[in-house]
């Protein structure tokens, strides 16, 4: 199979997407001529066209707005929302309008929209570009969530949210851009709600979200050079959530670490482990663990800022006493 | 002033009979609210109704409008029917939103009303959006903007009407002017000039007696008009009054505006006496005519209020109905 940069698979995405249905747009800052500033967009514009491939003006609120309209009517806008902190402005929009319409009108209108944007720290981007705020979408009743962790995965999981019919949030860690993977030529789609074991295990399950994906099958490589086996499940999609598969590996393994790159309290952690906690509580050898961002705004120093975000070492460690018993 | 002549006589009277089922409407919501059969609060467009049915009485049902936490009049002047309002805004079934909206999100898509919205000015991008996509798929369908004055506070107006403005999309502003943003007279909320804030961004805009059916329909028969041949956007203030407090349990106003005020604006200023007057002056129609409308209308609107009521809540296996489609 080819290998492809996850930019490409993303793209390639988008310009499938737009070929099959003539309703697909997007539309953001800088997605034209400039393929935004990670060079994702490239080249949409030459086939699709300015009209389709619209370049806004500095006006996040605005843009996120026209889109709930757009699709309202019968569109099926992806809105390029270039740094997910950006998240903060748009809220109003996402939140109280695109989120609530279909319950709001009792089923009548539907707002089948794509919020591309991402999340992700250690790019020395500093406190307001390098949040990982997918908690505080995921706690919205009517939005879908994504957490693509390669390549292959961003690329089905873009073509389902385009074609889904309710408003999705699709999460990239900002350092994966460029990361390559294989790929197939041909036409495939990831369903939501469906965990991917990676990896069988029998001592722990390492639970992962995007980039905390590869952060958990280090860790799992770690532990093996350790005679601890280690299952690593790759979360795909947090809302909706895949429980049954999430309880079936900790009935196994009767352990688990979770995994998130967002700020830990309150956050995707807290919720996984809540509710493995309400449906495997008594399968459990160790209490369940969460990992995510310390709870401080995202340092600029290279020395601070890699103290704040989980690492396979980290993730590694306390997999060891978890499954030894120590303390 | 416009000329009429004997051929306006049907959409004249037409426009009389929209105006009084709003008002008459609102009565009723009102009394439901006094009587304490309606849950919640609501927000009252008696004395406004010349704007909305001047504006809508220019669209076609595939034309669009976006509504305010004020909406009943735009709903009605869209052409919704008042058994399925009364029946949302008592929270039943059978309700234009099955009851999950309630008198703030009624939304009425099958005559092109995109929907009522409680965050003040926050239907101001989806309006956009809408008119977006007309252009976008080369149809000519205008979309009506309507907000309250306090939206002039809100920054995603300005956002959209930037967008509206670089594309030139078929989207009217219609900034309805009644004076009072909740509590507050629009002069201690919006400094400078109302209009040249959309004329900023190069937008038309216009000025006009929102009280006077006549005058808001012949701006927006041209108006619409010109925006479906994409010479939009648009804006226009329409200057107008609200009877009623910013909600039906806002009673004790005297101390943002006077009696003597209100006073003035229904007996001086109702849009619907002014409406009679041209008819009934140019001997169009019989005050015993309009009086003879009007008892139907009330009838209509009580037979409305009582369906609604005898109407059976939506089951109780609904309340996670509708988070997502499938």
């Amino acid at each position: 199979m080819r290998n492809i940069t996850w930019s490409q698979a993303m793209n390639e995405a988008i310009a499938e997407e737009m070929r099959h249905d003539e309703t697909v747009f997007i539309m953001g800052e800088d997605v034209a001529e400039a393929g935004t500033p990670f060079k994702v967009t490239s080249g949409l514009v030459e086939e699709f066209g300015t009209q389709r491939v619209l370049d806004t003006p500095i006006s996040e609120p605005g843009f996120m707005g026209m889109a709930v309209g757009a699709s309202l009517t019968g569109m099926r806008p992806i809105v390029d929302l270039m740094f997910g902190d950006f998240i903060y402005l748009i809220m109003d929009q996402l939140a109280n309008q695109a989120a609530k319409q279909h319950y709001m009108s009792g089923g009548k209108l539907t707002v089948p929209l794509v919020v591309r944007t991402n999340m992700g720290a250690t790019r020395r981007s500093a406190a307001q570009h390098s949040q990982s705020l997918q908690a505080l979408v995921a706690h919205i009743p009517g939005i879908k969530v994504a957490m693509p962790s390669t390549p292959y995965e961003v690329k089905g999981l873009m073509k389902t949210a385009i074609r889904d019919n309710n408003p999705v949030v699709i999460f990239e860690d900002k350092l994966s851009y460029q990361m390559k993977g294989p790929v197939p030529e041909e036409e495939y789609f990831i369903p939501f709600g469906q965990a991917n074991v990676i990896s069988q295990g029998t001592d722990i399950t390492l639970i992962g979200t995007s980039s905390m994906v590869q952060v958990c099958e280090e860790a799992a490589l770690i532990l093996a050079e350790k005679g601890i086996s280690a299952e690593v499940i790759d979360v795909r999609t947090i809302a909706p959530l895949d429980e049954h598969t999430l309880v079936e590996s900790v009935k196994k393994t009767g352990r688990a670490i979770v995994v998130d790159e967002g700020h830990q309290s309150f956050g995707v952690t807290s919720e996984i482990v809540a509710r493995l906690n309400e449906q495997a509580f008594y399968y459990l050898d160790a209490p369940l663990t969460r990992m995510g961002a310390m709870d401080v705004p995202i340092p600029f120093s290279p020395a601070l800022e890699d103290l704040t975000v989980p690492t396979a070492a980290g993730v590694a460690d306390k997999a060891v006493k978890l499954v030894t018993g120590e303390r | 002033m416009t000329n009429l002549t004997t051929k306006d006589i049907p959409r004249l009277l037409q426009a009389y009979r929209q105006m009084v089922t709003i008002r008459e409407f609102e009565d009723n919501a009102n009394e439901l609210y006094l009587t304490a059969k309606m849950p919640g609060l609501t927000h009252m467009y008696s004395g406004q109704e010349a704007v909305a049915v001047g504006i809508c009485e220019a669209l076609k049902s595939t034309d669009y409008i976006t509504s305010t936490h004020r909406g009943h009049g735009h709903c009605v002047a869209k052409g919704a029917n008042l058994k399925l309002m009364f029946c949302e805004l008592l929270g039943k079934e059978e309700g234009y939103c099955r009851g999950k909206g309630g008198s703030m999100h009624i939304a009425d898509q099958s005559n092109g009303n995109l929907g009522a919205n409680a965050i003040v000015g926050g239907s101001a991008g989806i309006a956009t959006g809408a008119a977006l996509r007309s252009k976008m798929l080369g149809k000519d369908d205008v979309t009506v903007c309507f907000f309250g004055d306090g939206a002039l506070g809100q920054g995603l107006l300005y956002e959209v009407m930037n967008m509206a403005a670089l594309w030139s999309l078929p989207v009217i502003y219609a900034c309805e002017n009644n004076m009072y943003g909740e509590y507050t007279h629009v002069d201690e909320m919006a400094a400078g000039s109302l209009t040249a804030r959309a004329e900023a961004f190069g937008i038309e805009t216009h000025r006009v007696d929102g009280q006077d059916f006549v005058a808001v329909n012949a701006l927006s028969e041209k108006l619409v008009a010109r925006a479906r041949e994409g010479e939009g956007p648009f804006f226009i203030v329409l200057d107008t009054y609200r009877y009623h407090g910013h909600h039906v349990g806002d009673v004790n106003r005297t101390y943002y505006r006077s009696k003597e005020e209100e006073q003035h604006w229904k007996t001086e200023r109702d849009p619907i006496l002014l409406l009679a007057e041209v008819l009934v002056s140019n001997e169009w129609a019989t005050q015993q005519e309009l009086d003879e409308f009007k008892a139907a209308i009330k009838k209509e609107a009580a037979d409305a209020v009582s369906y609604a009521l005898d109407a059976p809540y939506p089951d109780e296996s609904e309340v996670d109905m509708h988070v997502f489609v499938d």
